[in-house]
């Protein structure tokens, strides 16, 4: 891996250190070291989330909520400390407000179903903007056909920028629901947020924020940003799959009903009636993902460990230097030119397919993500069928990004 | 896995220049192909002399095995009838897909593609000209979807 260690970033984060913690790092693909560059699309675990899995996993297993044996009571100890560890993470004002869900898709699905289905009528309207991940397109669309509500997408500029000045002008006192993405997924654009919600919340309506490639690389504090909603995933933030968050307003939860029936969500059942749950239990229906859960308190432990600011300005300056790198290249033009962006660089090379860039880069151990990137409205904006995309995480290094510019080379040397 | 497997000279070749690359006037029939994963779209137009595909042609847009696969089958299935592109649509699938095949002598350029195999990811790409072809030789050919 020394080739990857080479100049680490000056300052006090110490890169080579932080790869170690990731076990993955170390393994070959195709002969090479692995030069991961697709954290956007999931970032890899580093051994004290590894660990933490397998010391529930090993030790503390049984289900939740359920029974007054001890390992019963082990796990249910380990798994309320992550609902509160994630109420810290986004500085929650209680843990009624922290909903474990499958990841970002589910929370917004359950935004959607147990918010949004028993109140919006025909006429309301839930604006979203055109740099939205599908996860936060589709769940609406689905909602506007239950109940005839209507979706408003506020459009983006040649940058990559939302059109504020567009969307103050398409929120109306129709508008019930903005959904936002903090950070979008397809070309690293940092969105204003904050302003977003005091705009939509000076009309009555709420907010959604999808913070999925928000929370690995900005400090979320979800009551200073006023969101309503805000949601991520474990997955891109270091911890496993299949658990993630939705932090919700308490009133707003409050007034929800239940999403499924099932486990936990009850207080009582007969078959006359039953009783629901309190919050965050009653939207909560089954076993949860327990030692998932434990892996994502581990992460959260972790990236405050290395801090969300070091992490991030590690990054911004990676970031930096691939964009510098990759405009020197003849025939690769930077899609997404935002002024503010995190992490994440789509790009296309002139007369060369994504898909057969992504191969090329692959057979030297070279992982990018080729396509549309769940975003195709955003490519059909760019007039283009996929993009390549580099994204990057705290593990990187510029070692990574000359990798990738030695890559690209060889992309341009096979192609002619 | 040999990039210049994947990338042979032929297939760069007709990548750059795809033949047969276009669209056919009526009457002819046509199917879309639509590959999710990586956007790859391309719409084929056949027209038949009976059970001879007597004129071929495609357009989209795609990636170089894609776009490389689609204009080599263009130029093997023109002059062909139905049963015997059934036959070499077999063989180009085994070529695609099984390691243990050798290419056959009768695929002639279509060869070229043997590489495909050793990159699992990029068969679709290969494979979605012929499944287009195979719609737009079918009654009320739709769009086809390599997912």
């Amino acid at each position: 891996m020394a080739a990857n260690l080479k100049s680490p970033t000056p300052g006090s984060y110490d890169v080579g250190r932080v790869r170690a913690d990731f076990p993955i790092l170390a393994t070959t693909v195709h002969g090479h070291p692995l030069v991961y560059l697709d954290s956007a699309a999931s970032s890899q675990r580093p051994w004290p989330v590894l660990r933490a899995v397998e010391q529930y996993e090993t030790r503390s297993h049984a289900n939740v909520h359920r029974g007054v044996h001890s390992l019963s009571q082990a796990a249910t100890s380990a798994f309320e400390g992550a609902r509160e560890r994630a109420r810290r993470f986004v500085n929650a004002s209680s843990v009624r407000e922290v909903i474990f869900v499958r990841g970002t898709t589910e929370a917004i699905n359950l935004v959607a179903q147990s918010y949004g289905r028993p109140r919006f009528r025909p006429g309301d309207e839930i604006l979203i903007t055109a740099l939205e991940h599908h996860a936060n397109i589709v769940p609406w669309q689905m909602l506007c056909e239950q109940t005839g509500a209507t979706l408003k997408v506020a459009p983006i500029n040649r940058r990559g920028e939302l059109e504020f000045d567009e969307y103050l002008e398409l929120l109306s006192p129709r508008t019930r629901l903005v959904g936002v993405a903090h950070v979008s997924n397809a070309l690293g654009t940092v969105l204003p947020v904050k302003r977003v919600i005091e705009a939509a919340h000076a009309h009555g309506a709420v907010v959604l924020v999808d913070g999925a490639q928000g929370v690995p690389h900005l400090r979320v504090d979800v009551r200073d940003l006023g969101a309503d909603f805000y949601t991520f995933s474990g997955h891109k933030l270091y911890g496993p799959t299949g658990i993630g968050v939705l932090y919700g307003r308490e009133a707003l939860l409050e007034a929800m009903p239940p999403w499924q029936g099932g486990g936990d969500m009850i207080l009582t059942v007969s078959f006359e009636k039953t009783t629901y749950n309190e919050l965050p239990y009653r939207l909560e229906a089954g076993t949860p993902n327990i030692s998932g859960a434990v892996g994502l308190a581990a992460a959260m432990d972790y990236v405050e460990g290395l801090g969300i600011e070091a992490i991030a300005a590690h990054e911004d300056q990676l970031l930096k230097r691939a964009t510098e790198q990759l405009t020197r290249i003849p025939g690769i033009q930077i899609i997404g030119t935002a002024a503010h962006k995190a992490s994440v660089l789509s790009f296309t090379m002139k007369g060369v397919h994504p898909h057969d860039l992504g191969t090329i880069l692959d057979s030297q151990g070279i992982a990018v993500r080729t396509g549309h990137h769940c975003a195709m409205p955003v490519m059909t904006f760019f007039g283009l069928p996929a993009t390549a995309r580099a994204s990057f995480g705290c593990y990187n290094t510029e070692g990574d990004i000359e990798a990738l510019a030695r890559g690209l080379d060889k992309v341009r040397e096979v192609f002619g | 896995m040999e990039l210049q497997d994947l990338y042979r000279d032929l297939i760069l070749d007709h990548n750059r220049h795809p033949r047969n690359f276009g669209r056919l006037a009526d009457p002819a029939n046509h199917a879309q192909g639509h590959n999710p994963l990586c956007g790859d779209q391309l719409t084929v137009f056949v027209r038949l002399d009976g059970q001879t595909v007597s004129d071929i042609r495609f357009e989209g847009s795609g990636c170089a095995i894609s776009t490389a696969s689609a204009s080599l089958m263009t130029e093997a299935v023109k002059g062909r009838d139905r049963a015997a592109i059934g036959t070499l649509y077999d063989k180009v699938h085994d070529l695609l897909t099984r390691r243990d095949t050798q290419a056959d002598a009768s695929l002639g350029k279509l060869a070229a593609l043997s590489g495909v195999r050793e990159f699992p990811a990029r068969v679709k790409c290969a494979s979605l000209c012929w499944h287009t072809l195979n719609a737009a030789l079918s009654e009320g050919a739709a769009t086809v979807s390599t997912e």
